[in-house]
């Protein structure tokens, strides 16, 4: 009952370590996303610019006796510092021969269909630039002239702006990540929340509590669910099935055992041998402690068969000792022992009637078995806090202290019962009956005086 | 007119082309360190009476550094480090179109300037140029010829003073011959790009037959032996240290705009110092920019609330803007449509 689980991870670490990685690869995707738009945006607001002022010179061409001049408009190249301290470098070509600015920037191949702009990213003078080409047409006395202007720029701005964007675009995803992890940790515990409360269910529930699970569970729960309960059930109906079993097999004995006991005694006053009557007197002792043990097993099976399906009425617990007392008194004067009866009529419990009747009659039956000759047996009925208790207490052996917590075990007897009949089932009835109404057997022994005590604890009604 | 101008554009092309082999040299000197040290070589368009303290306070809080001080025009500046590549650890000069190019193209280093946060950030170029002036252009004139006449106080007024006497001014106008002079061109074309009135200005000039100079300080010589009344665009920073000794010079801060330089240094790419170079650099920084400044000092320092109530005062910007006029063609028409302004037979 009490072996550990064999556990083999943890759906709870398994789903948070999951929802940790996608969050982690989502932040990295995020940053690469952020940086590759940042990259984009730069170069692109780089590239207008710089079609700007490439447009602005190529504006400024015009034919002059003949020959294709440029008046470059202060503009052109201020508007290129206004939003940056990049170098800048400029070139103008027409059909090809070099006309004014830096000659040896890179070559632009010449454009093709209705396209008329070229972005270049290469090195000039040991520094990356982005380089904008504009192409116009001109109409000269000798024909159409091409004039090629090319505005490039280094990229000093456009970095320190990426890696501006980079650390913002790190803390970004790093408090993505941060954030996606507090949710990844709610989002497994509430995950695994049913599974706990149902272990909590299952595991809350008394000993013979073999109910179907009725709370509602989430859908992937249900076949453990179904399958927990048709497992329960299967318990509960091969316990039953034992029980019966077991009553109906002590039922069987106890009728040849009378007969037996009958036979044993008329052969006792027929025998005279002294060994002949010790033997058949240990028999009848024998025949007893079946025929007693046979009827403890069906008391047990009709406390746990009542149990389940309780006759419920208020009691008025004096009254049911007073009738349980004269029961057995008979059984008592024959060992001469008397049982006596105290207390005032106690508030009215809920519960049945034959089990406690049973309850006690088990309880009766040992202190008068362990009780030696002559003495008393004390029934109380008195009020405790909410408690009505019901204390049978004899002069006895007692109980060793070291019994005490396993006596009402089934079939378990005290150390210092050896020599006496008994099945051990006395103990175990009156405990289940205390608790299936809702309170507890509580053993002691007396104090100042030899003898044990069995109380019955029942909550008032 | 332009047919006969081009041989002699031509003819300074081929000489420049000659003597492009050595640069040349206007003045050199050496400033000896107290104990053994570096040689910081130092090429500028400032004469040294003017840019001595500013060597010696260095010296005195860096005494194992030897200064040499080449003084060359700015063309030759740019001539000595972008074409023959010589060898100096700091550049600094008033044509700031220049230096930017140099910059931009790639022929000077990186300085990471400790002291940067007490400039403006108009005032450097890509942590490549660093301004440590601002120095107006100025119309300069003679009081005592002006005598009579109502003082212009814009270029509107200008033209129309120079144009009603024409009497007083023939012969007597001087600006920048802007073929040769590196500031002369910078300012020109700040002015073109500023106002129309600039071309005007330079016609009226023309008629007058204006006289052509290389440099602010023989404009400014010009006026006190009488040869000139009035000189159009002469650095103001000369012409305020020369009206010191003289009350006869008269200097006008015209109110339509009055166009700022920024003299500026830079770190050749081929600097054998470079980190003194940046320390030198700083201190230029320090002594124009800081608050507190330096007695040593040897420009000028602008106080705006005294001269431009009305902001017309405008800086010229650092940056690739300046390559515009150094474009081949654009520098070609701008200076023939000068020419035919200003030189008119």
């Amino acid at each position: 009952m009490n072996e550990v689980a064999n556990i083999s991870g943890s759906i709870r670490r398994r789903l948070t370590l999951q929802l940790l990685g996608i969050a982690a690869v989502l932040a990295a995707l995020l940053f690469v996303m952020v940086m590759a738009y940042a990259k984009q945006v730069a170069e692109e607001s780089q590239d207008n610019i710089l079609s700007a002022s490439a447009t602005a010179i190529l504006d400024s061409a015009a034919i002059q006796s003949g020959e294709v001049t440029v008046d470059i408009p202060y503009s052109a190249l201020s508007m290129l510092g206004n939003v940056s301290d990049d170098r800048v470098f400029y070139r103008v070509v027409a059909d090809g021969d070099y006309l004014t600015g830096y000659e040896s920037l890179p070559e632009t191949t010449p454009p093709r269909g209705q396209e008329n702009r070229q972005f270049l990213t290469s090195h000039y003078l040991g520094e990356s630039i982005r380089m904008v080409s504009a192409t116009r047409r001109l109409s000269n006395a000798a024909g159409p002239v091409e004039v090629t202007v090319s505005v490039a720029q280094t990229l000093k701005r456009q970095r320190e702006t990426l890696e501006r964007i980079s650390t913002n675009a790190a803390y970004i995803g790093f408090g993505f990540f941060i954030a996606a992890a507090l949710l990844a940790v709610l989002a497994a515990q509430s995950a695994v929340r049913p599974v706990q409360a149902l272990a909590n269910s299952v595991s809350r529930r008394g000993p013979q509590d073999l109910r179907a699970v009725q709370a509602p569970v989430p859908g992937e729960m249900a076949p453990l669910v179904d399958a927990l309960n048709r497992f329960m059930a299967r318990l509960k109906k091969s316990l039953s099935r034992s029980e019966e079993f077991i009553a109906e097999a002590a039922h069987r004995i106890r009728t040849p055992l009378a007969v037996l006991r009958t036979q044993a005694e008329i052969a006792l006053r027929r025998v005279e041998r002294p060994e002949n009557r010790a033997a058949l007197k240990e028999m009848i002792r024998a025949i007893d402690e079946s025929s007693r043990a046979a009827g403890q097993l069906l008391d047990h099976a009709m406390v746990s068969f009542r149990t389940d399906h309780l006759e419920v009425r208020e009691i008025n617990l004096l009254e049911l000792a007073e009738e349980t007392l004269e029961r057995q008194r008979p059984l008592a004067e024959m060992q001469d022992k008397t049982l006596s009866l105290q207390g005032e009529v106690p508030p009215p419990i809920r519960g049945d009637v034959i089990l406690i009747q049973n309850a006690l009659s088990n309880i009766l039956d040992n202190a008068i078995k362990y009780a030696p000759e002559g003495e008393d047996i004390d029934v109380t009925v008195a009020c405790e806090d909410s408690w009505v208790v019901l204390k049978v207490c004899d002069q006895g052996p007692g109980f060793a202290p070291e019994d005490i917590e396993k006596l009402t075990e089934r079939f378990s007897r005290g150390k210092n019962a050896q020599d006496t009949v008994g099945s051990g089932l006395g103990l175990t009835i009156a405990e289940e009956v205390a608790q299936a109404h809702g309170g507890h057997l509580k053993l002691s022994n007396r104090k100042n005086t030899r003898g044990a005590c069995v109380s019955f604890y029942f909550p008032q009604s | 007119m332009r047919i006969l101008l081009f041989p002699s554009v031509l003819i300074v092309l081929v000489a420049s082309l000659l003597s492009a082999h050595a640069f040349e040299i206007e003045q050199h000197k050496i400033f000896p360190a107290r104990y053994e040290g570096a040689t910081l070589r130092i090429i500028s368009n400032s004469d040294i009476d003017i840019f001595a303290p500013m060597v010696e306070a260095f010296q005195r809080r860096y005494p194992s550094v030897s200064v040499d001080y080449t003084v060359v025009s700015s063309t030759e500046l740019m001539k000595a480090l972008y074409d023959e590549k010589q060898v100096f650890d700091v550049a600094i000069s008033s044509a700031m179109d220049l230096q930017v190019k140099l910059a931009n193209d790639g022929f000077t280093r990186p300085h990471s300037s400790s002291v940067a946060e007490l400039m403006p950030d108009w005032a450097r170029w890509r942590d490549h140029v660093f301004a440590f002036t601002q120095e107006p252009a100025s119309v300069v004139y003679s009081k005592s010829a002006f005598a009579g006449l109502e003082v212009p106080t814009s270029r509107q007024d200008l033209i129309a003073t120079l144009r009603n006497h024409p009497e007083r001014f023939q012969n007597k106008v001087g600006t920048y011959d802007i073929r040769e002079s590196g500031l002369g061109f910078l300012f020109a074309t700040e002015d073109a790009r500023t106002s129309d009135t600039f071309w005007r200005l330079n016609e009226v000039m023309g008629t007058l037959n204006a006289k052509l100079y290389c440099c602010s300080a023989d404009m400014i010589s010009g006026i006190t032996s009488g040869e000139l009344v009035l000189a159009y665009n002469v650095l103001g920073s000369y012409a305020s240290a020369r009206a010191a000794n003289d009350p006869d010079i008269g200097i006008l801060h015209l109110e339509d705009f009055t166009t700022l330089m920024l003299r500026s240094a830079i770190i050749p790419v081929g600097a054998e110092h470079p980190e003194v170079a940046g320390t030198f650099i700083d201190e230029l920084i320090t002594a124009y920019w800081s608050k507190e400044g330096a007695d040593y000092y040897p420009y000028p320092k602008l106080d705006r609330s005294d001269v431009a109530p009305n902001l017309s005062q405008r800086a010229i910007r650092l940056g690739p803007g300046l390559l515009v006029y150094q474009d081949n063609l654009k520098r070609q028409n701008f200076l023939r449509e000068w020419q035919n302004a200003i030189i008119q037979r």
